[in-house]
């Protein structure tokens, strides 16, 4: 495990995303307000190369590096990849929605990348330490991102329960993971795992600490009953930075809990632990998401109990703690953030100045008025709830088959009967756009760079509905080649 | 030529599809007629692109034909897998005439979202032809869910005014039966060893208990779709908002794939739970014959009164299906596609009075052979086939039903046939108070008859129902095979 100079080379792409940031917040001070346009093609343009740059340098076979910090594989070359595009293409949607809303700011584009550094450092961590460090730069960046807008009170409000909530769960994790230390003496990932399976381990301290470490996995994912955070912030939060919560973070949160509870902890006789308490959370999470979501008016605020409800069947593929059961859960991670990506995108569209296309009734008529907004988000609902030939479908079946698979009929039924509840909530956003009589103070969206993404963003979840057998070989090549599990 | 490229299903599943795209990309507001023309071309094609099939389909042979396989999802052994038998040809047949009526139908009527309400009609076409040609079970229940969107959106956007109510009760409740399939699918998907193929499910041995939970998860979906009494109260409420075209689709086609899912897979995956419960399934379709067909004779709207007509004539066709013998399956399936061309006929009906009153309410009407005798006519030779009159295509699927009914038990047979008594009293009732008697109101008295679109498509379904009355031949030959081989795998022991 000694320093070479070539591990650098498999660090680049952070370190080239540092060196951006830095550089863009230098660069920002000598700007004008006219001249903000450079900044934001200079984010683009540092966020495309860093999603380029992990596949030059990754190794095909884990390997250890930086004295056991960092771990350089393929599942972490992806998902950086794939957190990058999820950003750049959030930024792209949130322009229009940023000039009008005077957030079209130097600290809000080098806070995002501050916390893509933040999720870069997530995804490819082999010790808690570096896990954690990852984990406080992007919640520190969401933060500040929330309080923007400081003279809106709903912001300020979300952004302190944001804050208060976020700061106990950090110091939950950092609890468990002390535990855990305790217990085996050791942070970096592969010697926890060596001193568990060599017995010398205090198996009631490591089972103390998994407990605290789930509870702070629990309020990082929004999973009932640790939820409370996420509808305020969602709908609080400036809608662009609503999307950057729900979209790339997901992706980094599934890394983040699959080097914990995957890698770290995996060993079957703590799995049989946390696997029942992610049920729980499951469950929890499944029923309450779907049944609040129905009582909502606030569509920001429905897409965020959907959210919960959506976790839920994420901690279901986890639960298995099964190869299929994870690259389950990593095409719904991958499928879900395509489906939050458009679906806050949207609202970004179709808000404009001094209006906020939040409400649910805002939408009425939207087919008459943007018949192919209304047909696009259309497939976003009907993916998210679920039905084919959306790529939501499969996601649902392959979570549910890997638990089939072991033998959980029960929670597959519970799984399906609660989607059917989800069903209900998202064919009412339907209605509202089709059914409904139009009285939409929407005009025609005329951004048309947002248009033609979120063209691509809602006919990809079509096509791969269509087409899903290559993205869900593709999540099983980087699972396995990976993972290393027990 | 085309068929060497792409096979004969593929192109009998897409076609329809890709006429419906292109009539959405192409048919902006402002272009309503090249969207309209674009329709009755695409679905005629659509129509055209069968007979080939069916000409050279060999209907002595007992094995699924045309099929086409090519992998899809090979990490879970999904896989496109076409192939058909009699029983799912005459249903894509009749799946196909009807989308040409329904074009036809809403030629001039629809004026709201022309080419979004055609388009809907043709790729809903297509996606029930996939359901009819799947041999994996994944692709069946991916083309059976799918077609729900469409007909939500249809009921939902040109319906009557109770259309968001009954649009999503459609919805729910058929999603409901459904998903439950997906969980016993899944289950089969394990045991069969890592396999969606139907012909695997066939195969594989499966104890009784869970067979028998299988069967009522299948149960689930087809029973709500066909829909079987007790849960049946979406289609009223389907029927009576959904725009014409929306209703004779349901009606005439929709249903159907409730009857065919217990054909295809109830019945062979688990034959021995079947067996077990045919008894509770037959006792269902009794009631849902007579008692149905009581609720039938006291509705006031005609929609209504023909939505519960078809419950208790769907009555029959699960009858015929659990009474485990040859003569009972075939007037199932018979029954199914003549039921099929009636309920078409009776909606387009309706639709022709509704177009011009603008009410459904059989109390509005009275004496209008006075001022349409063409229609009263045709809409006559419609609710005698409704009754069963011997001579149309409504006799020959009860009279075998009740046959094979009769060969299991008489009592059976005799409720059944209280059908042939209550189906003449609620059709004929409601066709003399509508048609015959003093003119209801001046209105009546202005109607105008038929127009050549309305008597062309009334006359050729008349045509139909006539000829299918008179030498089902054709029908009963290319089914007779296949409901033979569907017995067998029913009465095979493999738990």
């Amino acid at each position: 495990m000694d320093f070479q100079l070539s591990d650098l080379y498999t660090l680049l792409p952070e370190i080239f995303l540092l060196i951006g940031v830095s550089s863009i917040l230098l660069l920002d001070l000598f700007l004008s307000k006219e001249q903000r346009g450079v900044t934001y093609v200079l984010t683009l343009i540092v966020l495309v190369v860093t999603s380029v740059l992990p596949w030059f340098f990754y190794d095909a076979d884990p390997r250890v590096i930086m004295s056991g910090l960092v771990v350089s594989d393929v599942l972490g070359a992806a998902l950086k990849s794939t957190v990058c595009v999820l950003i750049a293409v959030g930024l792209v949607y949130s322009k229009n929605y940023l000039l009008s809303r005077g957030l079209h700011r130097g600290e809000y584009f080098s806070l995002t990348l501050f916390a893509t550094l933040g999720m870069m450092v997530m995804i490819s961590s082999n010790h808690f330490l570096s896990l954690y460090l990852g984990l406080e730069l992007l919640s520190l960046s969401l933060y500040a991102m929330v309080a923007l807008q400081r003279d809106s009170g709903r912001s300020s409000e979300a952004a302190i329960k944001y804050f208060v909530l976020g700061a106990i769960a950090s110091g939950m994790l950092l609890y468990g993971m002390s535990m855990i230390y305790g217990a085996t003496g050791h942070l970096n990932i592969e010697a926890i795992v060596s001193s568990i399976l060599s017995g010398h381990s205090d198996s009631n301290l490591l089972r103390l600490g998994v407990v605290f470490v789930i509870v702070g996995i629990g309020f990082k994912l929004g999973a009932v009953p640790f939820h409370m955070w996420i509808p305020d912030v969602y709908q609080g939060a400036p809608t662009s930075v609503t999307l950057l919560i729900g979209t790339a973070p997901k992706v980094a949160a599934f890394a983040f809990v699959l080097r914990l509870l995957a890698e770290a902890l995996g060993h079957p006789s703590l799995h049989q632990d946390w696997s029942q308490m992610l049920t729980v959370l499951a469950v929890a999470s499944l029923i309450i998401g779907n049944v609040v979501a129905i009582a909502q008016t606030n569509f920001k605020r429905m897409l965020a109990y959907s959210t919960i409800a959506h976790m839920g069947f994420l901690l279901i593929g986890f639960m298995t703690g099964s190869i299929n059961g994870y690259s389950a859960s990593l095409f719904y991670v991958l499928t879900y953030v395509l489906m939050a990506l458009g679906g806050f995108g949207v609202i970004l569209l179709l808000s404009r100045d001094g209006f906020e296309a939040e409400e649910l009734s805002d939408l009425r008529g939207l087919s008459q008025t943007n018949p192919w907004c209304a047909f696009l988000l259309m497939i976003i609902l009907f993916s998210m709830a679920g039905i084919p030939p959306t790529v939501g479908f499969w996601s649902k079946l392959f979570v549910i088959q890997s638990i089939i698979d072991l033998g959980y009929v029960g929670l597959a039924v519970t799984a399906v009967m609660t989607s059917l509840i989800g069903a209900f909530y998202y064919l009412r956003v339907v209605k509202i756009m089709y059914f409904d009589a139009n009285e939409s103070p929407i005009n025609t969206v005329k951004y048309s760079a947002g248009m033609a993404v979120f063209a691509v963003n809602g006919l990809l979840l079509l096509g791969l509905g269509l087409f899903p057998g290559w993205l869900l070989s593709l999540c099983e090549s980087l699972i396995e080649s990976s993972v290393r599990t027990f | 030529m085309l068929t060497h490229v792409i096979g004969s299903l593929s192109l009998i599943v897409w076609l329809p599809i890709f006429f419906g795209v292109a009539v959405l990309l192409v048919g902006r507001d402002g272009r309503e007629r090249i969207a309209r023309w674009m329709t009755l071309v695409g679905s005629i094609l659509s129509a055209l692109v069968v007979i080939p099939v069916w000409m050279r389909f060999d209907a002595t042979q007992s094995e699924f034909q045309f099929v086409e396989f090519t992998p899809w999802i090979e990490t879970f052994n999904i896989n496109y897998h076409l192939g058909i038998d009699g029983i799912s040809l005459v249903l894509i047949l009749l799946n196909v005439l009807t989308t040409i009526f329904v074009v036809v139908a809403g030629w001039e009527v629809i004026t709201k979202k022309v080419s979004h309400y055609f388009a809907s009609f043709l790729i809903l076409s297509g996606m029930i032809n996939g359901v009819f040609c799947s041999l994996d079970a994944m692709l069946f229940y991916v083309f059976f869910e799918a077609t729900l969107i469409p007909m939500f959106l249809i009921i939902g956007v040109w319906g009557g005014p109770n259309r968001v109510y009954a649009a999503i009760k459609f919805f729910l409740y058929t999603l409901a039966g459904s998903l439950l399939t997906l969980v016993a699918l899944i289950y089969l998907y394990r045991t069969a060893g890592g396999s969606f193929s139907i012909s695997n499910f066939y195969a594989v041995s499966i104890p009784q208990s869970a067979q028998v939970l299988i069967f009522l998860a299948l149960f689930a979906a087809f029973a709500v779709k066909i829909p079987m009494w007790p849960v049946h109260t979406w289609l009223p409420d389907a029927h009576v908002e959904a725009p014409t075209g929306g209703s004779v689709v349901l009606a005439a086609v929709m249903l159907k794939l409730g009857g065919y899912g217990f054909l295809r897979l109830s019945l062979p995956i688990v034959p021995d739970a079947a067996r077990e419960l045919a008894p509770f399934v037959i006792g269902l379709s009794l009631i849902a014959i007579v008692y149905i067909g009581f609720v039938a004779l006291v509705q006031r709207d005609m929609k209504k009164l023909i939505a519960y007509s078809s419950i208790s004539h769907m009555g029959f066709v699960t009858l015929g299906i659990f009474i485990f013998n040859v003569e009972g399956m075939q007037g199932a399936v018979i029954q199914m596609v003549s039921h099929g061309f009636i309920s078409t006929a009776l909606f387009l009906c309706v639709g022709v009075l509704y177009d011009r009153m603008h009410s459904r309410e059989i109390s509005d009407y009275g004496g209008v052979v006075n001022s349409m005798p063409m229609f009263a006519a045709l809409f006559l030779v419609f609710a005698m086939a409704n009754a069963g009159l011997p001579g149309t295509s409504g006799f020959v699927g009860e009279f075998l039903v009740i046959m094979g009914a009769m060969a299991s038990n008489f009592w059976f047979a005799f409720a059944a046939a209280m059908t042939l008594v209550l189906g003449a009293a609620y059709t004929l009732w409601m066709y003399k108070r509508v048609v015959f008697g003093e003119c209801g109101s001046e209105r009546v008295l202005g109607l105008k008859d038929v127009n050549t679109r309305e008597f062309a498509m009334l006359f050729v379904l008349a045509l139909i129902v006539i000829g299918m009355g008179l030498y089902p031949k054709p029908f009963t030959d290319v089914i007779h095979v296949s409901v033979a081989t569907v017995l067998e795998l029913a009465s095979v022991i493999k738990n």
